[in-house]
């Protein structure tokens, strides 16, 4: 095995609103591989987002992480002054958002939001800081790239753009890459293009991804490694053939069973009966067993991970083994 | 259920959640008394000259006059009590800032629901007049027209109606349009309901709540703008001095460090303009639907 | 670009010719225009020959050409109290008019953007709260007021700056300017002050406003994800993005200034056109009056034409649009 390039322990990410503590984030660990790709998947509100934002020390006040370890290359970087944080970011961790008509900023020409990266974290000139720009363009397929630097955001379209971000996250060469939902908002060809570029600049640059979706079809293409959460705790993890196979998870059964599907056609498609329950000061037990067929008394106990098949983690009294 | 609320109940109760409004809301209602009663409570008529004694004048605060009389906010030039000239000067400073803004809320009405109801070209035409009047400095416009008119509290009123009706006129407009396309007002216009009945029973209450509020910030800056002209001379005459003039008049006493003459009255003047300041914020906050938590 | 220069160009010709009617309708229709135009010392003889000089036995449109015409050659009659032309007085008092409204805006500037940003990166902090504090001050309080103030503090009570007047000035290609002196500076300082107040709040509060939102944006998370110091952040992404409203409401608010320098003036003695203008007033010398009107109205059409190609330069996203229409 080789060391992860980044390895999450018991991450807590707690918001202290006015109502109460909204525990976005609890418990959560998982690793990524260099070159690897870890597919986090869940609804909207399951705190997914808010853990790419932890690992890269970005929560939004009045969030906080509030207990764990975040390890880079061995490195625990919960606890790192401002300074020392700042110069991984963008650095050592980058990081790509959902919507590309949002990310750049509207007044700057691509050029000085290129060269500003590569200048927080290189002492170099602009000329060369420049250069690094142009080939990282050049990198994710955007043609013409000199002529491009000089340009602002609005004279790109909405895929162009994302890979202008997609560039800006290699420009100095990060051991992670964290995607919070990058294909989200563009177009379906648009988005496999993308897909494909970001699983070939993963595997030859030796980067580890992590890929935020809620899109179990785009996983199935991409990542090595899944981790389902929910209401803020992952509920299983372990490799994409093996949880889309055969999930162990009531709720990953769920998920999956909710994707429309060339093999099930004429089907109906089957939804999760219920909703996502509120993350303000929850009750104990399993969060899903309101929403659950298999739940019992026992499930008002907070279920621990387990590992009823080897290489693979499932947080369920009733997991659906055999 | 909570007992049966009534909405000016519940804007009361919202509105004295704030104590700093509430503090204003009083002081408020200590200057309108003051100014409605300013005959009986002033120590002095300042107006009336038999009372006045030359001997008294520039007498610094808490001076006695010859006839007895403690000024304690001191003497003017005349001789004449500071606090009962503050009194006197408040009714006129309030009385102008209100005529005016009422008069102005009255025709921004009448002309915004108008342009709404007809659009069009009547629409075009009003609206390009109160942009192109909007695009001046209120002080500009008034300074013109007190110009050309001359001195007076009347022509100051009217001054400060024809600097603050385009105001009014855009919001009523601006609120009358959203109103016009929701659904209600097109079935009354279906069942063919009289015009009149559709603007003044369906319209025009729309447009009230946020009218109240813009006129009671105006108010104060009537009052401002009333005080900054009779400073310059150009607004009241000097027979029927405000809270501006009384400033203007000491303003050379203040160069030889006379202070009280026009200090007193300045603290008046801010006072009647923080205190309204005061409830118009909290009234926006409590009749503005998107702003309740 | 130079298209959208004359298209703007003509616009302001027409609402430059708007306002000429409204001037000349305010002045020679609703008054007496006699009244106005011909000193109250002149004799019947003297009243006969200006009557046919102004074209006042013509009929109303005749007149306003003529008014247009005079106008447009730059005579807007004699000032009663000078005896020389309006406009001529007029343009003498400008430049320290200029002066002061563009010391003023500076301040409001120079100091409204750094506190607007300070107030919106920290609301809740007690310097943040402060300085929201005394914008609401100075929105309210009267120019006037805070200019009596000021006078009573610095001037009568610590003597350390002069109560009003000019002082002396030094010649700058020809013009009288006050800032190259130190005495002329002290003579500057508060009417200056004193004007900028107001927009000093509004620009404060702009700058808050804008500073919030725009830390709420995906661009500002952005540019944190990629490492950049939190002073480039601000410095330089927010910043940039909050210059957009702000110079338009600078430029568009500088007539404002200007207008409001007459308070000022005539508070601090200050020898610009707003204080000629007050003068003027309560002498009657109304052609002096309607040459101030003339001259503020080309002023401010002036002023938004600048801005508005201003704002095309900041704003690519503006820039663009423009080129392709």
């Amino acid at each position: 095995m080789t060391e992860p390039a980044l390895r999450v322990e018991d991450l807590r990410t707690h918001f202290h609103a006015r109502q109460g503590i909204v525990k976005a984030v609890e418990d959560v660990s998982f690793s990524v591989a260099p070159g690897k790709i870890l597919g986090l998947v869940g609804e909207s509100g399951s705190g997914k987002s808010v853990t790419g934002f932890s690992i890269i020390g970005l929560v939004d006040p009045p969030g906080r992480v509030v207990a764990g370890r975040i390890l880079l290359g061995g490195r625990n970087l919960l606890g790192l002054a401002p300074e020392e944080m700042r110069r991984i970011r963008g650095n050592r961790i980058a990081m790509i958002f959902q919507d590309p008509m949002m990310t750049l900023n509207p007044v700057l020409r691509i050029d000085t939001q290129m060269i500003e990266a590569v200048q927080a974290h290189a002492d170099v000139g602009r000329a060369t800081a420049r250069e690094r720009a142009r080939n990282a363009l050049a990198r994710v397929g955007i043609a013409s790239p000199d002529e491009r630097l000089l340009a602002y955001p609005h004279q790109f379209s909405g895929g162009m753009r994302q890979r202008v971000a997609i560039a800006i996250a290699l420009l100095n060469k990060p051991e992670l890459i964290i995607a919070d939902e990058p294909t989200t908002a563009l177009d379906v060809t648009i988005q496999g293009q993308i897909l494909f570029e970001m699983q070939k600049l993963a595997r030859e640059s030796g980067t580890a991804l992590i890929w935020i979706t809620h899109d179990l079809s785009v996983i199935a293409g991409l990542a090595d490694e899944i981790s389902v959460m929910y209401a803020g705790r992952i509920v299983e993890q372990g490799s994409v053939d093996q949880v889309l196979d055969a999930p162990l998870h009531p709720y990953t059964q769920g998920l999956i069973a909710s994707v429309p599907s060339r093999n099930r056609r004429g089907e109906p498609l089957q939804q999760i009966p219920g909703m996502t329950p509120s993350l303000l000061d929850p009750a104990p037990g399993c969060a899903f067993r309101e929403r659950c067929a298999r739940a019992d008394s026992t499930c008002a106990d907070d279920p621990p991970m387990s590992s009823p098949v080897a290489g693979r983690q499932v947080r369920c009294f009733h997991p659906l083994t055999a | 259920m909570q007992r049966e609320q009534t909405p000016l109940r519940r804007i009361a109760a919202d509105f004295a959640r704030s104590k700093l409004a509430l503090a204003g809301l009083g002081m408020l209602a200590l200057i309108l008394l003051v100014a409605l009663f300013a005959p009986l409570v002033s120590p002095q008529n300042p107006y009336d000259l038999a009372q006045l004694d030359v001997l008294d004048a520039r007498l610094p605060p808490g001076s006695r006059s010859e006839s007895g009389l403690t000024f304690w906010l001191g003497s003017d030039g005349q001789g004449r009590d500071i606090l009962s000239g503050i009194f006197y000067g408040l009714r006129i400073s309030l009385t102008v800032g209100v005529a005016s803004t009422l008069c102005a809320v009255i025709i921004g009405l009448a002309v915004g629901l108008a342009a709404a109801y007809f659009g069009g070209r009547t629409d075009g035409v009003i609206m390009r007049l109160v942009d192109i009047q909007l695009s001046f400095p209120s002080i500009l416009i008034a300074l013109v027209l007190l110009a050309l008119l001359g001195q007076g509290i009347g022509k100051t009123i009217f001054a400060l109606i024809m600097v603050q009706w385009a105001y009014y006129a855009r919001t009523v407009r601006g609120t009358a349009l959203i109103e016009r396309k929701k659904a209600y007002i097109e079935a009354a216009i279906c069942l063919a309901l009289p015009p009149a009945r559709i603007v003044f029973r369906h319209l025009l209450p729309n447009c009230l709540p946020p009218l109240f509020v813009i006129a009671t910030v105006q108010v104060a800056a009537a009052i401002a703008l009333e005080a900054t002209l009779s400073y310059l001379g150009i607004g009241v005459p000097i027979t029927e001095p405000s809270l501006g003039l009384l400033i203007k008049n000491g303003f050379d006493y203040m160069l030889s460090g006379k202070y009280w003459i026009s200090f007193f009255p300045g603290v008046a003047l801010l006072l009647t303009i923080v205190s309204i300041n005061l409830v118009a914020d909290q009234l926006r906050d409590v009749l503005n639907p998107r702003l309740q938590k | 670009m130079a298209a959208f220069i004359i298209r703007r160009l003509l616009q302001s010709v027409l609402v430059l010719g708007f306002m000429s009617l409204l001037v000349f309708v305010g002045v020679y229709a609703i008054g007496n225009p006699v009244d106005i135009l011909i000193s109250p010392q002149a004799d019947q003889a003297d009243m006969a020959r200006a009557i046919a000089a102004l074209g006042l036995d013509q009929p109303l449109w005749q007149q306003y050409l003529i008014f247009l015409k005079q106008a447009l050659s730059g005579d807007l009659g004699r000032s009663f109290a000078y005896s020389i032309p309006a406009i001529q007085l007029i343009l003498e008092r400008i430049p320290a008019t200029l002066e002061l409204a563009l010391t003023a805006t500076g301040i409001a500037v120079l100091l409204g953007i750094p506190l607007g940003l300070w107030a919106g990166l920290a609301p809740d902090s007690w310097p943040g709260k402060l300085i929201m504090t005394g914008s609401i001050l100075g929105f309210s309080l009267p120019t006037f007021w805070v200019g009596l103030m000021l006078i009573m503090l610095f001037a009568v009570e610590l003597g350390w700056l002069p109560s009003g007047g000019r002082g002396p000035t030094t010649e700058l290609f020809g013009i009288p300017v006050s800032f190259l002196s130190w005495e002329g500076i002290r003579h500057l300082i508060l009417p200056a002050v004193n004007l900028a107040l107001f927009k000093l709040a509004l620009i404060i509060r702009l700058a808050r406003a804008g500073t919030r939102e725009a830390l709420l944006q995906d661009y500002v998370k952005f540019a944190r994800a990629k490492g950049l110091s939190e002073a480039r952040v601000v410095c330089v992404h927010v910043a940039k993005n909050i210059m957009i409203p702000i110079v338009t409401v600078i430029g568009l608010e500088f007539g404002s200034v200007i207008a409001f320098a007459v308070v000022t003036e005539s508070i601090f003695a200050w020898p610009g056109m707003g204080k000629l203008l007050i003068d003027s007033i309560n002498v009657l010398d109304r052609p002096v009056i309607v040459a101030y009107l003339m001259v503020i109205v080309s002023l401010f059409i002036l002023i938004n034409l600048a801005v508005d190609i201003i704002y095309s330069l900041l704003d690519p996203r503006v820039r663009i649009g423009e080129a392709k229409t």
